[in-house]
């Protein structure tokens, strides 16, 4: 971690407090200006040690929660759900186009970082299924030409 | 043959939210003065004589609960509105919370007076973060006009909210998993006793309520329960908000009187199935509901038809689910929904939906053991009726409802 990092996540503890119920706050904050997307180690670490939790509890909470990543991801990150309404209105489809237009497999991270893919369960957008989300805006009933659009806005 | 209403979702379209001014034009806020104007007694007896139950899954009837929580004395007093709806299928509360979140807000205060509640929580599912912005907005124009804070419309209620944004979990829409998550731990459901309603965040008496009943609420003490009773059947008064989805032309939120049959559902409201297919089934109440055969459709959405049945009604989400659909492979989605959101506290549920996977994998490929069929229901029912809490009580409910009603599609087609 270098130092600019350090000094971010202190400022994030700084202004979120150190009560154990602040450490879901902080943990969405620190992954958030992480460029991609998860915790590392040594960020848990530093939270732990900056909150006065345990490591391992810290820990745990990380893997406990979908929204948190232990491993690297991407700057936005793709979700296709795999529920239940999403697979009866054919979500492989939507997941085709994606995989086509990024060149990449539900699992992995284009080259350049900016976007990675990974199945989800159900994010209630179940009324547009197949339904599809980037960071945290849903998008649904796609074809080829909407997504293409949707993945430029992204591309900046 | 439409049977949609407008009584919970009567303001929507109506007013831009968080706009206050627009929001009191069309009657918000008469609820609360109505509310304020007499005796939590009073309230809460609305509430009862209205017969509301929780929307939120388990349907217990909310007059009562309130009586309950009333009783609790102590300086500090929780009101958690839930809004994880976390329920594959069900997306109700999210349409409530966009198109009407002064509504819910309402709702809240309303019953903080009845059971003298000090503080408000709204637990907002992550996948919703894209609603805190209007949710904060709407709390903050409140604040501004005098319906949160210290003496609420000049009136002794001091009472606040604020929104906590939970991070993926469904089994946090659980109450005590829901208290754990905002006491920042992982979201696993506590032991009781003791119970919420005495010891529940930080050890102090807390509520929890769906958002649907929040609107609920509103809407009920705004027209009186003699409005709301005047819709339904008997032994389910009122309206209820219907997720329809899947292969249906119509997919949306609707408002329904109970006793609104699914036929009436699926083919009038959402006129029918999409692409002119035939319909293989329709699941209720989201992931852990029952799947149910067309000869279901006739049937009343109603608390006593579906407890006859020994089904439930859930949080009202109605999936539909066309002939190109294999069983199996649905099944088998719903298993693995279960295995990723358990949160491994009890044997039965976190071991249960890995055997059942195993065993739907070997059935899926054709090459089931004889004892297979036999297994599959002795582990469904295991976890029925020995899991720690609802996950994993009701994880196996779509198996079992398809081994009772089309044993035919799992078992007899694969030569078992
Ligand atoms: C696994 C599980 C998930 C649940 N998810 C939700 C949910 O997303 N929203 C909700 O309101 N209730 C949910 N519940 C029900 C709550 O425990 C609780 O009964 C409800 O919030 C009470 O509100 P009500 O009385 O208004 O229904 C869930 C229960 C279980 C066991
Ligand atoms: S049934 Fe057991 S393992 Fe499953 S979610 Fe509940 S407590 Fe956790
Ligand atoms: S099942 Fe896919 S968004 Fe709900």
């Amino acid at each position: 971690m270098d130092e600019l990092m350090r000094r971010e996540v202190l400022k994030i503890i700084e202004s979120q407090g150190k009560a154990r119920e602040a450490l879901i706050p902080v943990l969405k904050a620190v992954q958030r200006v992480n460029p991609k997307q998860y915790i590392p180690q040594e960020v848990s670490q530093l939270v732990a040690s900056t909150m006065g939790i345990s490591e391992s509890e810290v820990y745990e909470v990380v893997s406990f929660y979908a929204e948190f990543s232990e491993k690297p991801r991407a700057r936005n990150v793709i979700r296709i759900c795999d529920s239940t309404v999403c697979r009866v209105t054919h979500h492989r489809k939507t997941a085709e186009l994606l995989e086509a237009a990024l060149g990449i497999r539900v699992g992995e991270a284009t080259e350049d970082g900016v976007f990675c893919l990974e199945y989800s369960p159900c994010f209630g957008a179940c009324d547009v299924a197949p339904a599809i989300r980037i960071n945290d805006r849903v998008y649904g009933n796609l074809d080829g030409e909407k997504l293409e659009e949707i993945l430029q806005s992204y591309r900046r | 043959m439409k049977k949609e209403m407008a009584l919970i979702t009567e303001n929507f379209l109506r007013y831009g939210p968080p706009d206050t001014a627009g929001y009191l034009e069309i009657g918000g806020f008469t609820g609360l003065e109505k509310a304020l104007a007499g005796s939590p007694e009073e309230l809460v007896r609305t509430i009862e004589a209205s017969g509301l139950r929780g929307r939120g899954g388990a349907a217990y009837p909310t007059g009562k609960k309130m009586r309950q929580s009333a009783a609790y004395e102590g300086d500090t007093k929780y009101l958690i509105c839930n809004a994880d709806e976390g329920e594959p299928g069900t997306f109700k509360d999210r349409e409530l919370l966009e198109k009407d979140p002064l509504g819910v807000l309402e709702g809240m205060v309303i019953a903080a007076h009845g059971v003298g509640a000090t503080q408000g929580i709204l637990y907002l599912r992550e996948e919703y973060s894209h609603l805190l912005g209007l949710l904060e907005d709407s709390l903050a124009a409140m604040r501004q006009d005098g319906y949160l804070g210290r003496g609420i419309l000049g009136g002794p209620l001091d009472f606040d909210i604020t929104v906590f944004v939970g991070a993926g979990a469904y089994i946090c829409g659980e109450g005590t998993s829901l208290i754990e998550s905002i006491e920042g731990k992982p979201g696993r459901p506590r032991n009781k006793p003791p119970y919420t309603k005495a010891q529940g965040l930080f050890m102090k008496p807390t509520l929890v309520s769906n958002v649907e009943t929040f609107s609920g609420i509103t809407a009920i003490v705004r027209h009186g329960a003699e409005v709301f009773t005047g819709y339904g059947t008997p032994m389910s008064p009122g309206t209820k908000l219907i997720s329809l989805c899947g292969n249906v032309n119509r997919p949306g939120t609707y408002e329904v009187p109970f006793g609104t049959t699914l036929e009436e559902i699926v083919m009038g409201i959402g006129e029918g199935v999409a692409g002119g297919r035939a319909l293989k089934f329709v699941q209720i109440g989201g992931i852990s509901g029952p799947l149910l055969p067309k000869e279901f459709l006739k049937m009343p959405l109603s608390y006593e038809a579906f407890e006859k049945e020994g089904l439930s009604i859930g949080s009202g989400a109605v999936l539909v689910v066309d002939e190109t659909t294999d069983i199996l492979d649905f099944l088998d989605a719903v298993a693995a929904f279960f295995k990723h959101e358990s949160c491994g506290k009890c044997t039965p549920c976190r071991e249960g939906n890995r055997q059942i996977m195993n065993i739907l994998k070997r059935m899926r490929e054709g090459v089931a053991l004889p004892s297979d069929p036999e297994n599959i229901q002795r582990i469904a029912n295991t976890m029925k009726y020995a899991s720690f809490c609802g996950l994993g009580k009701t994880a196996p409910t779509a198996l079992l409802s398809a081994v009772r009603y089309c044993p035919e599609e799992i078992f007899t087609r694969r030569g078992l």
